[in-house]
């Protein structure tokens, strides 16, 4: 411990080698002072939250590189790699297509592309739930060590989710390819739907990620509630199973009508206004429920994790 | 724009919901189950949940050129009160203010990953610095450098031995250059043969930071290196002032504690 060198008492400032970029804090603002101190204001809590938000813009980058990591690590040494994700759906597409279409009494044409479909979607919107629940506690170590944006985390949740859905795509083209389906120009109507799926996915994620960290019963109740949605809702059915007299039902279900948003348009069927407005209420709650919480607990994640 | 740090009356608490699994509660609450009773450290908050009062009503504050030191007992509150000035724990009352750029170096394995290379992890910890494209590379360059890894760089992490992977994560914490240094204990445990270079890249690096807070246990690098000691007890200030005041007042109060 003698070679200790005592540091200058007046420091001069050498050309750092990598200087720590300026407006870091509070991420990137544009500004090097960092404030912290309670809020109790309403207001001043929603201006933190949405400082947070804008940092995940200025982080994109490492939010990506961590969703790239996640799936390169799941599938370090196969030799499919990620394209197993591909295999395994259309495994089961193959295999669920065959038996409902007998049971449900329908031609493959015609149920197949439904089900691939209705699968893939389904089980991205099942994963990132059941991974948005995690999200902030299984960072709980990168949380602890730095301050970063919460909500690259977040981010790194549905962007790794987005990957995932984007290998199981080849499973529905594949499909359409083979029974030569086209959805015709109201495939279009798909983009409005994806756009409401995308701030949907980070506002349950940054929503379950902050209600989960501080309460560790919620993942297991969320993984059941999934899991019976699944059920009720319209994924491996066709909607029109329920009967005409019970049709104007289906729109008071969510999930039915946020798969509907994407699914329909595909399928080549423009959503009702009914479907449309209910899965667009779905959300504004989902965003302002999920955005209320999250400036209320910003700041205790940390300690909650 | 210089550097300033500002703490005011910062109290921080942590509550204990998750019973007794989790392994941060777990030794926080054997660290302060000895006292328990005697400074009712832990306690119940207004709503009746149980909190451990990490920090209470520290104030202090420090202007460019100042090097301050914490000293103290384990589960003192060291940490904390780092991470509380690295804006990672938010204060439940009181202020915290730190005018500019801050590196923190707080976890040896800061996201380093087994099965990256050390290149990968290299930029992984860039971009969680928010480092650019260009910077990026002059990280890369100077951790290449300080670590002599050569083409063990493009090798996963789990092939590396624990000497190789503590020459990484050190290069990399030691890389960026703040205004404001933040150092934990860590940083200062290695191999012999590693540390002569070690010790001469931090004393670069504390040089060049304008100002520095390090918590240690080691009385030599406190007396080298620091021109200001705080003594925290139990999540209070016990005593702030020059370096031999407050270093005589903490040694003759108790023999110090064992490293770790």
């Amino acid at each position: 411990m003698n070679a200790i060198t005592p540091p200058d008492p007046q420091p001069a400032l050498p050309d750092p080698a990598v200087p720590a970029p300026g407006g870091r804090n509070p991420f990137g603002s544009g500004t090097v002072v960092l404030e912290l101190a309670p809020s109790p204001l309403v207001r001043e809590r929603m201006a933190l939250a949405l400082a947070d938000l804008r940092g995940g813009w200025v982080f994109r980058r490492l939010a990506i590189a961590f969703a790239w990591v996640d799936i390169k690590l799941r599938y370090r040494g196969s030799v499919l790699g990620p394209f197993w994700l591909t295999l395994s759906t259309a495994l089961m597409v193959a295999a669920m297509g065959a038996i409902y279409a007998t049971l449900f009494h329908m031609t493959l044409r015609t149920y197949l592309p439904f089900l691939t479909l209705s699968l893939v979607l389904w089980n991205f919107l099942s994963t990132l739930v059941t991974e948005a629940c995690t999200c902030f506690t299984v960072a709980e170590s990168t949380i602890r060590a730095t301050r970063l944006p919460l909500v690259v985390h977040a981010l790194r949740v549905v962007l790794r989710n987005l990957l995932v859905l984007a290998h199981n795509v080849v499973v529905i083209v594949a499909v359409y390819i083979v029974f030569q389906i086209w959805p015709g120009r109201v495939a279009l109507l798909v983009l409005p739907g994806l756009a409401l799926w995308a701030v949907d996915a980070l506002a349950v994620t940054m929503l379950l990620g902050a209600l989960c960290a501080r309460f560790r019963d919620i993942p297991p109740i969320v993984g059941s509630l999934m899991q019976m949605a699944f059920f009720v809702t319209p994924i491996i059915w066709k909607p029109e199973l329920v009967g005409p007299a019970r049709l104007w039902l289906l729109p008071f279900n969510p999930f039915y009508t946020l798969l509907e948003v994407v699914r329909g348009p595909l399928l080549g069927e423009a959503p009702s206004a009914a479907v449309w407005s209910s899965a667009v209420l779905a959300s504004a709650a989902l965003v302002l429920l999920g955005f209320w919480l999250f400036a209320r607990t910003r700041a205790r994640i940390a300690f909650w994790v | 724009m210089a550097a300033r740090i500002e703490v005011r009356g910062l109290d921080l608490a942590f509550p204990l919901y998750h019973g007794h699994a989790r392994s941060l509660k777990k030794r926080m609450i054997a660290s302060v189950a000895g006292r328990m009773g005697a400074n009712g450290r832990m306690g119940e908050d207004s709503r009746h949940r149980v909190v451990v009062q990490a920090l209470r009503d520290v104030n202090f504050s420090l202007t460019s050129g100042e090097r301050l030191g914490l000293v103290g007992g384990n589960g003192a509150g060291k940490t904390t009160l780092l991470r509380s000035l690295a804006g990672i724990y938010e204060p439940v009352a009181g202020q915290v203010r730190i005018e500019g750029t801050i590196n923190a170096l707080l976890d040896a394995s800061l996201g380093m990953h087994p099965e990256l290379t050390g290149r990968e992890n290299i930029r992984l910890r860039g971009l969680m610095q928010g480092l650019g494209g260009a910077a990026i590379a002059r990280l890369e360059e100077d951790v290449r450098e300080f670590t002599e890894l050569g083409d063990f760089l493009e090798l996963p992490l789990r092939t590396y031995s624990y000497g190789m992977m503590v020459r990484l994560g050190f290069g990399m914490a030691t890389a960026i250059r703040p205004q404001v240094l933040l150092m934990d204990e860590w940083l200062l445990a290695g191999d012999a043969s590693f540390m002569e270079k070690a010790l001469a890249r931090i004393g670069d690096l504390v040089r060049s930071a304008e100002i520095l807070v390090l918590s240690t246990h080691a009385v030599e690098i406190v007396r080298a290196w620091c021109t200001r000691l705080i003594w925290l007890d139990q999540g209070r200030v016990r005593a702030d002032g020059g370096v031999g005041e407050v270093l005589d007042a903490y040694l003759g109060h108790k023999p110090p504690p064992a490293p770790g």
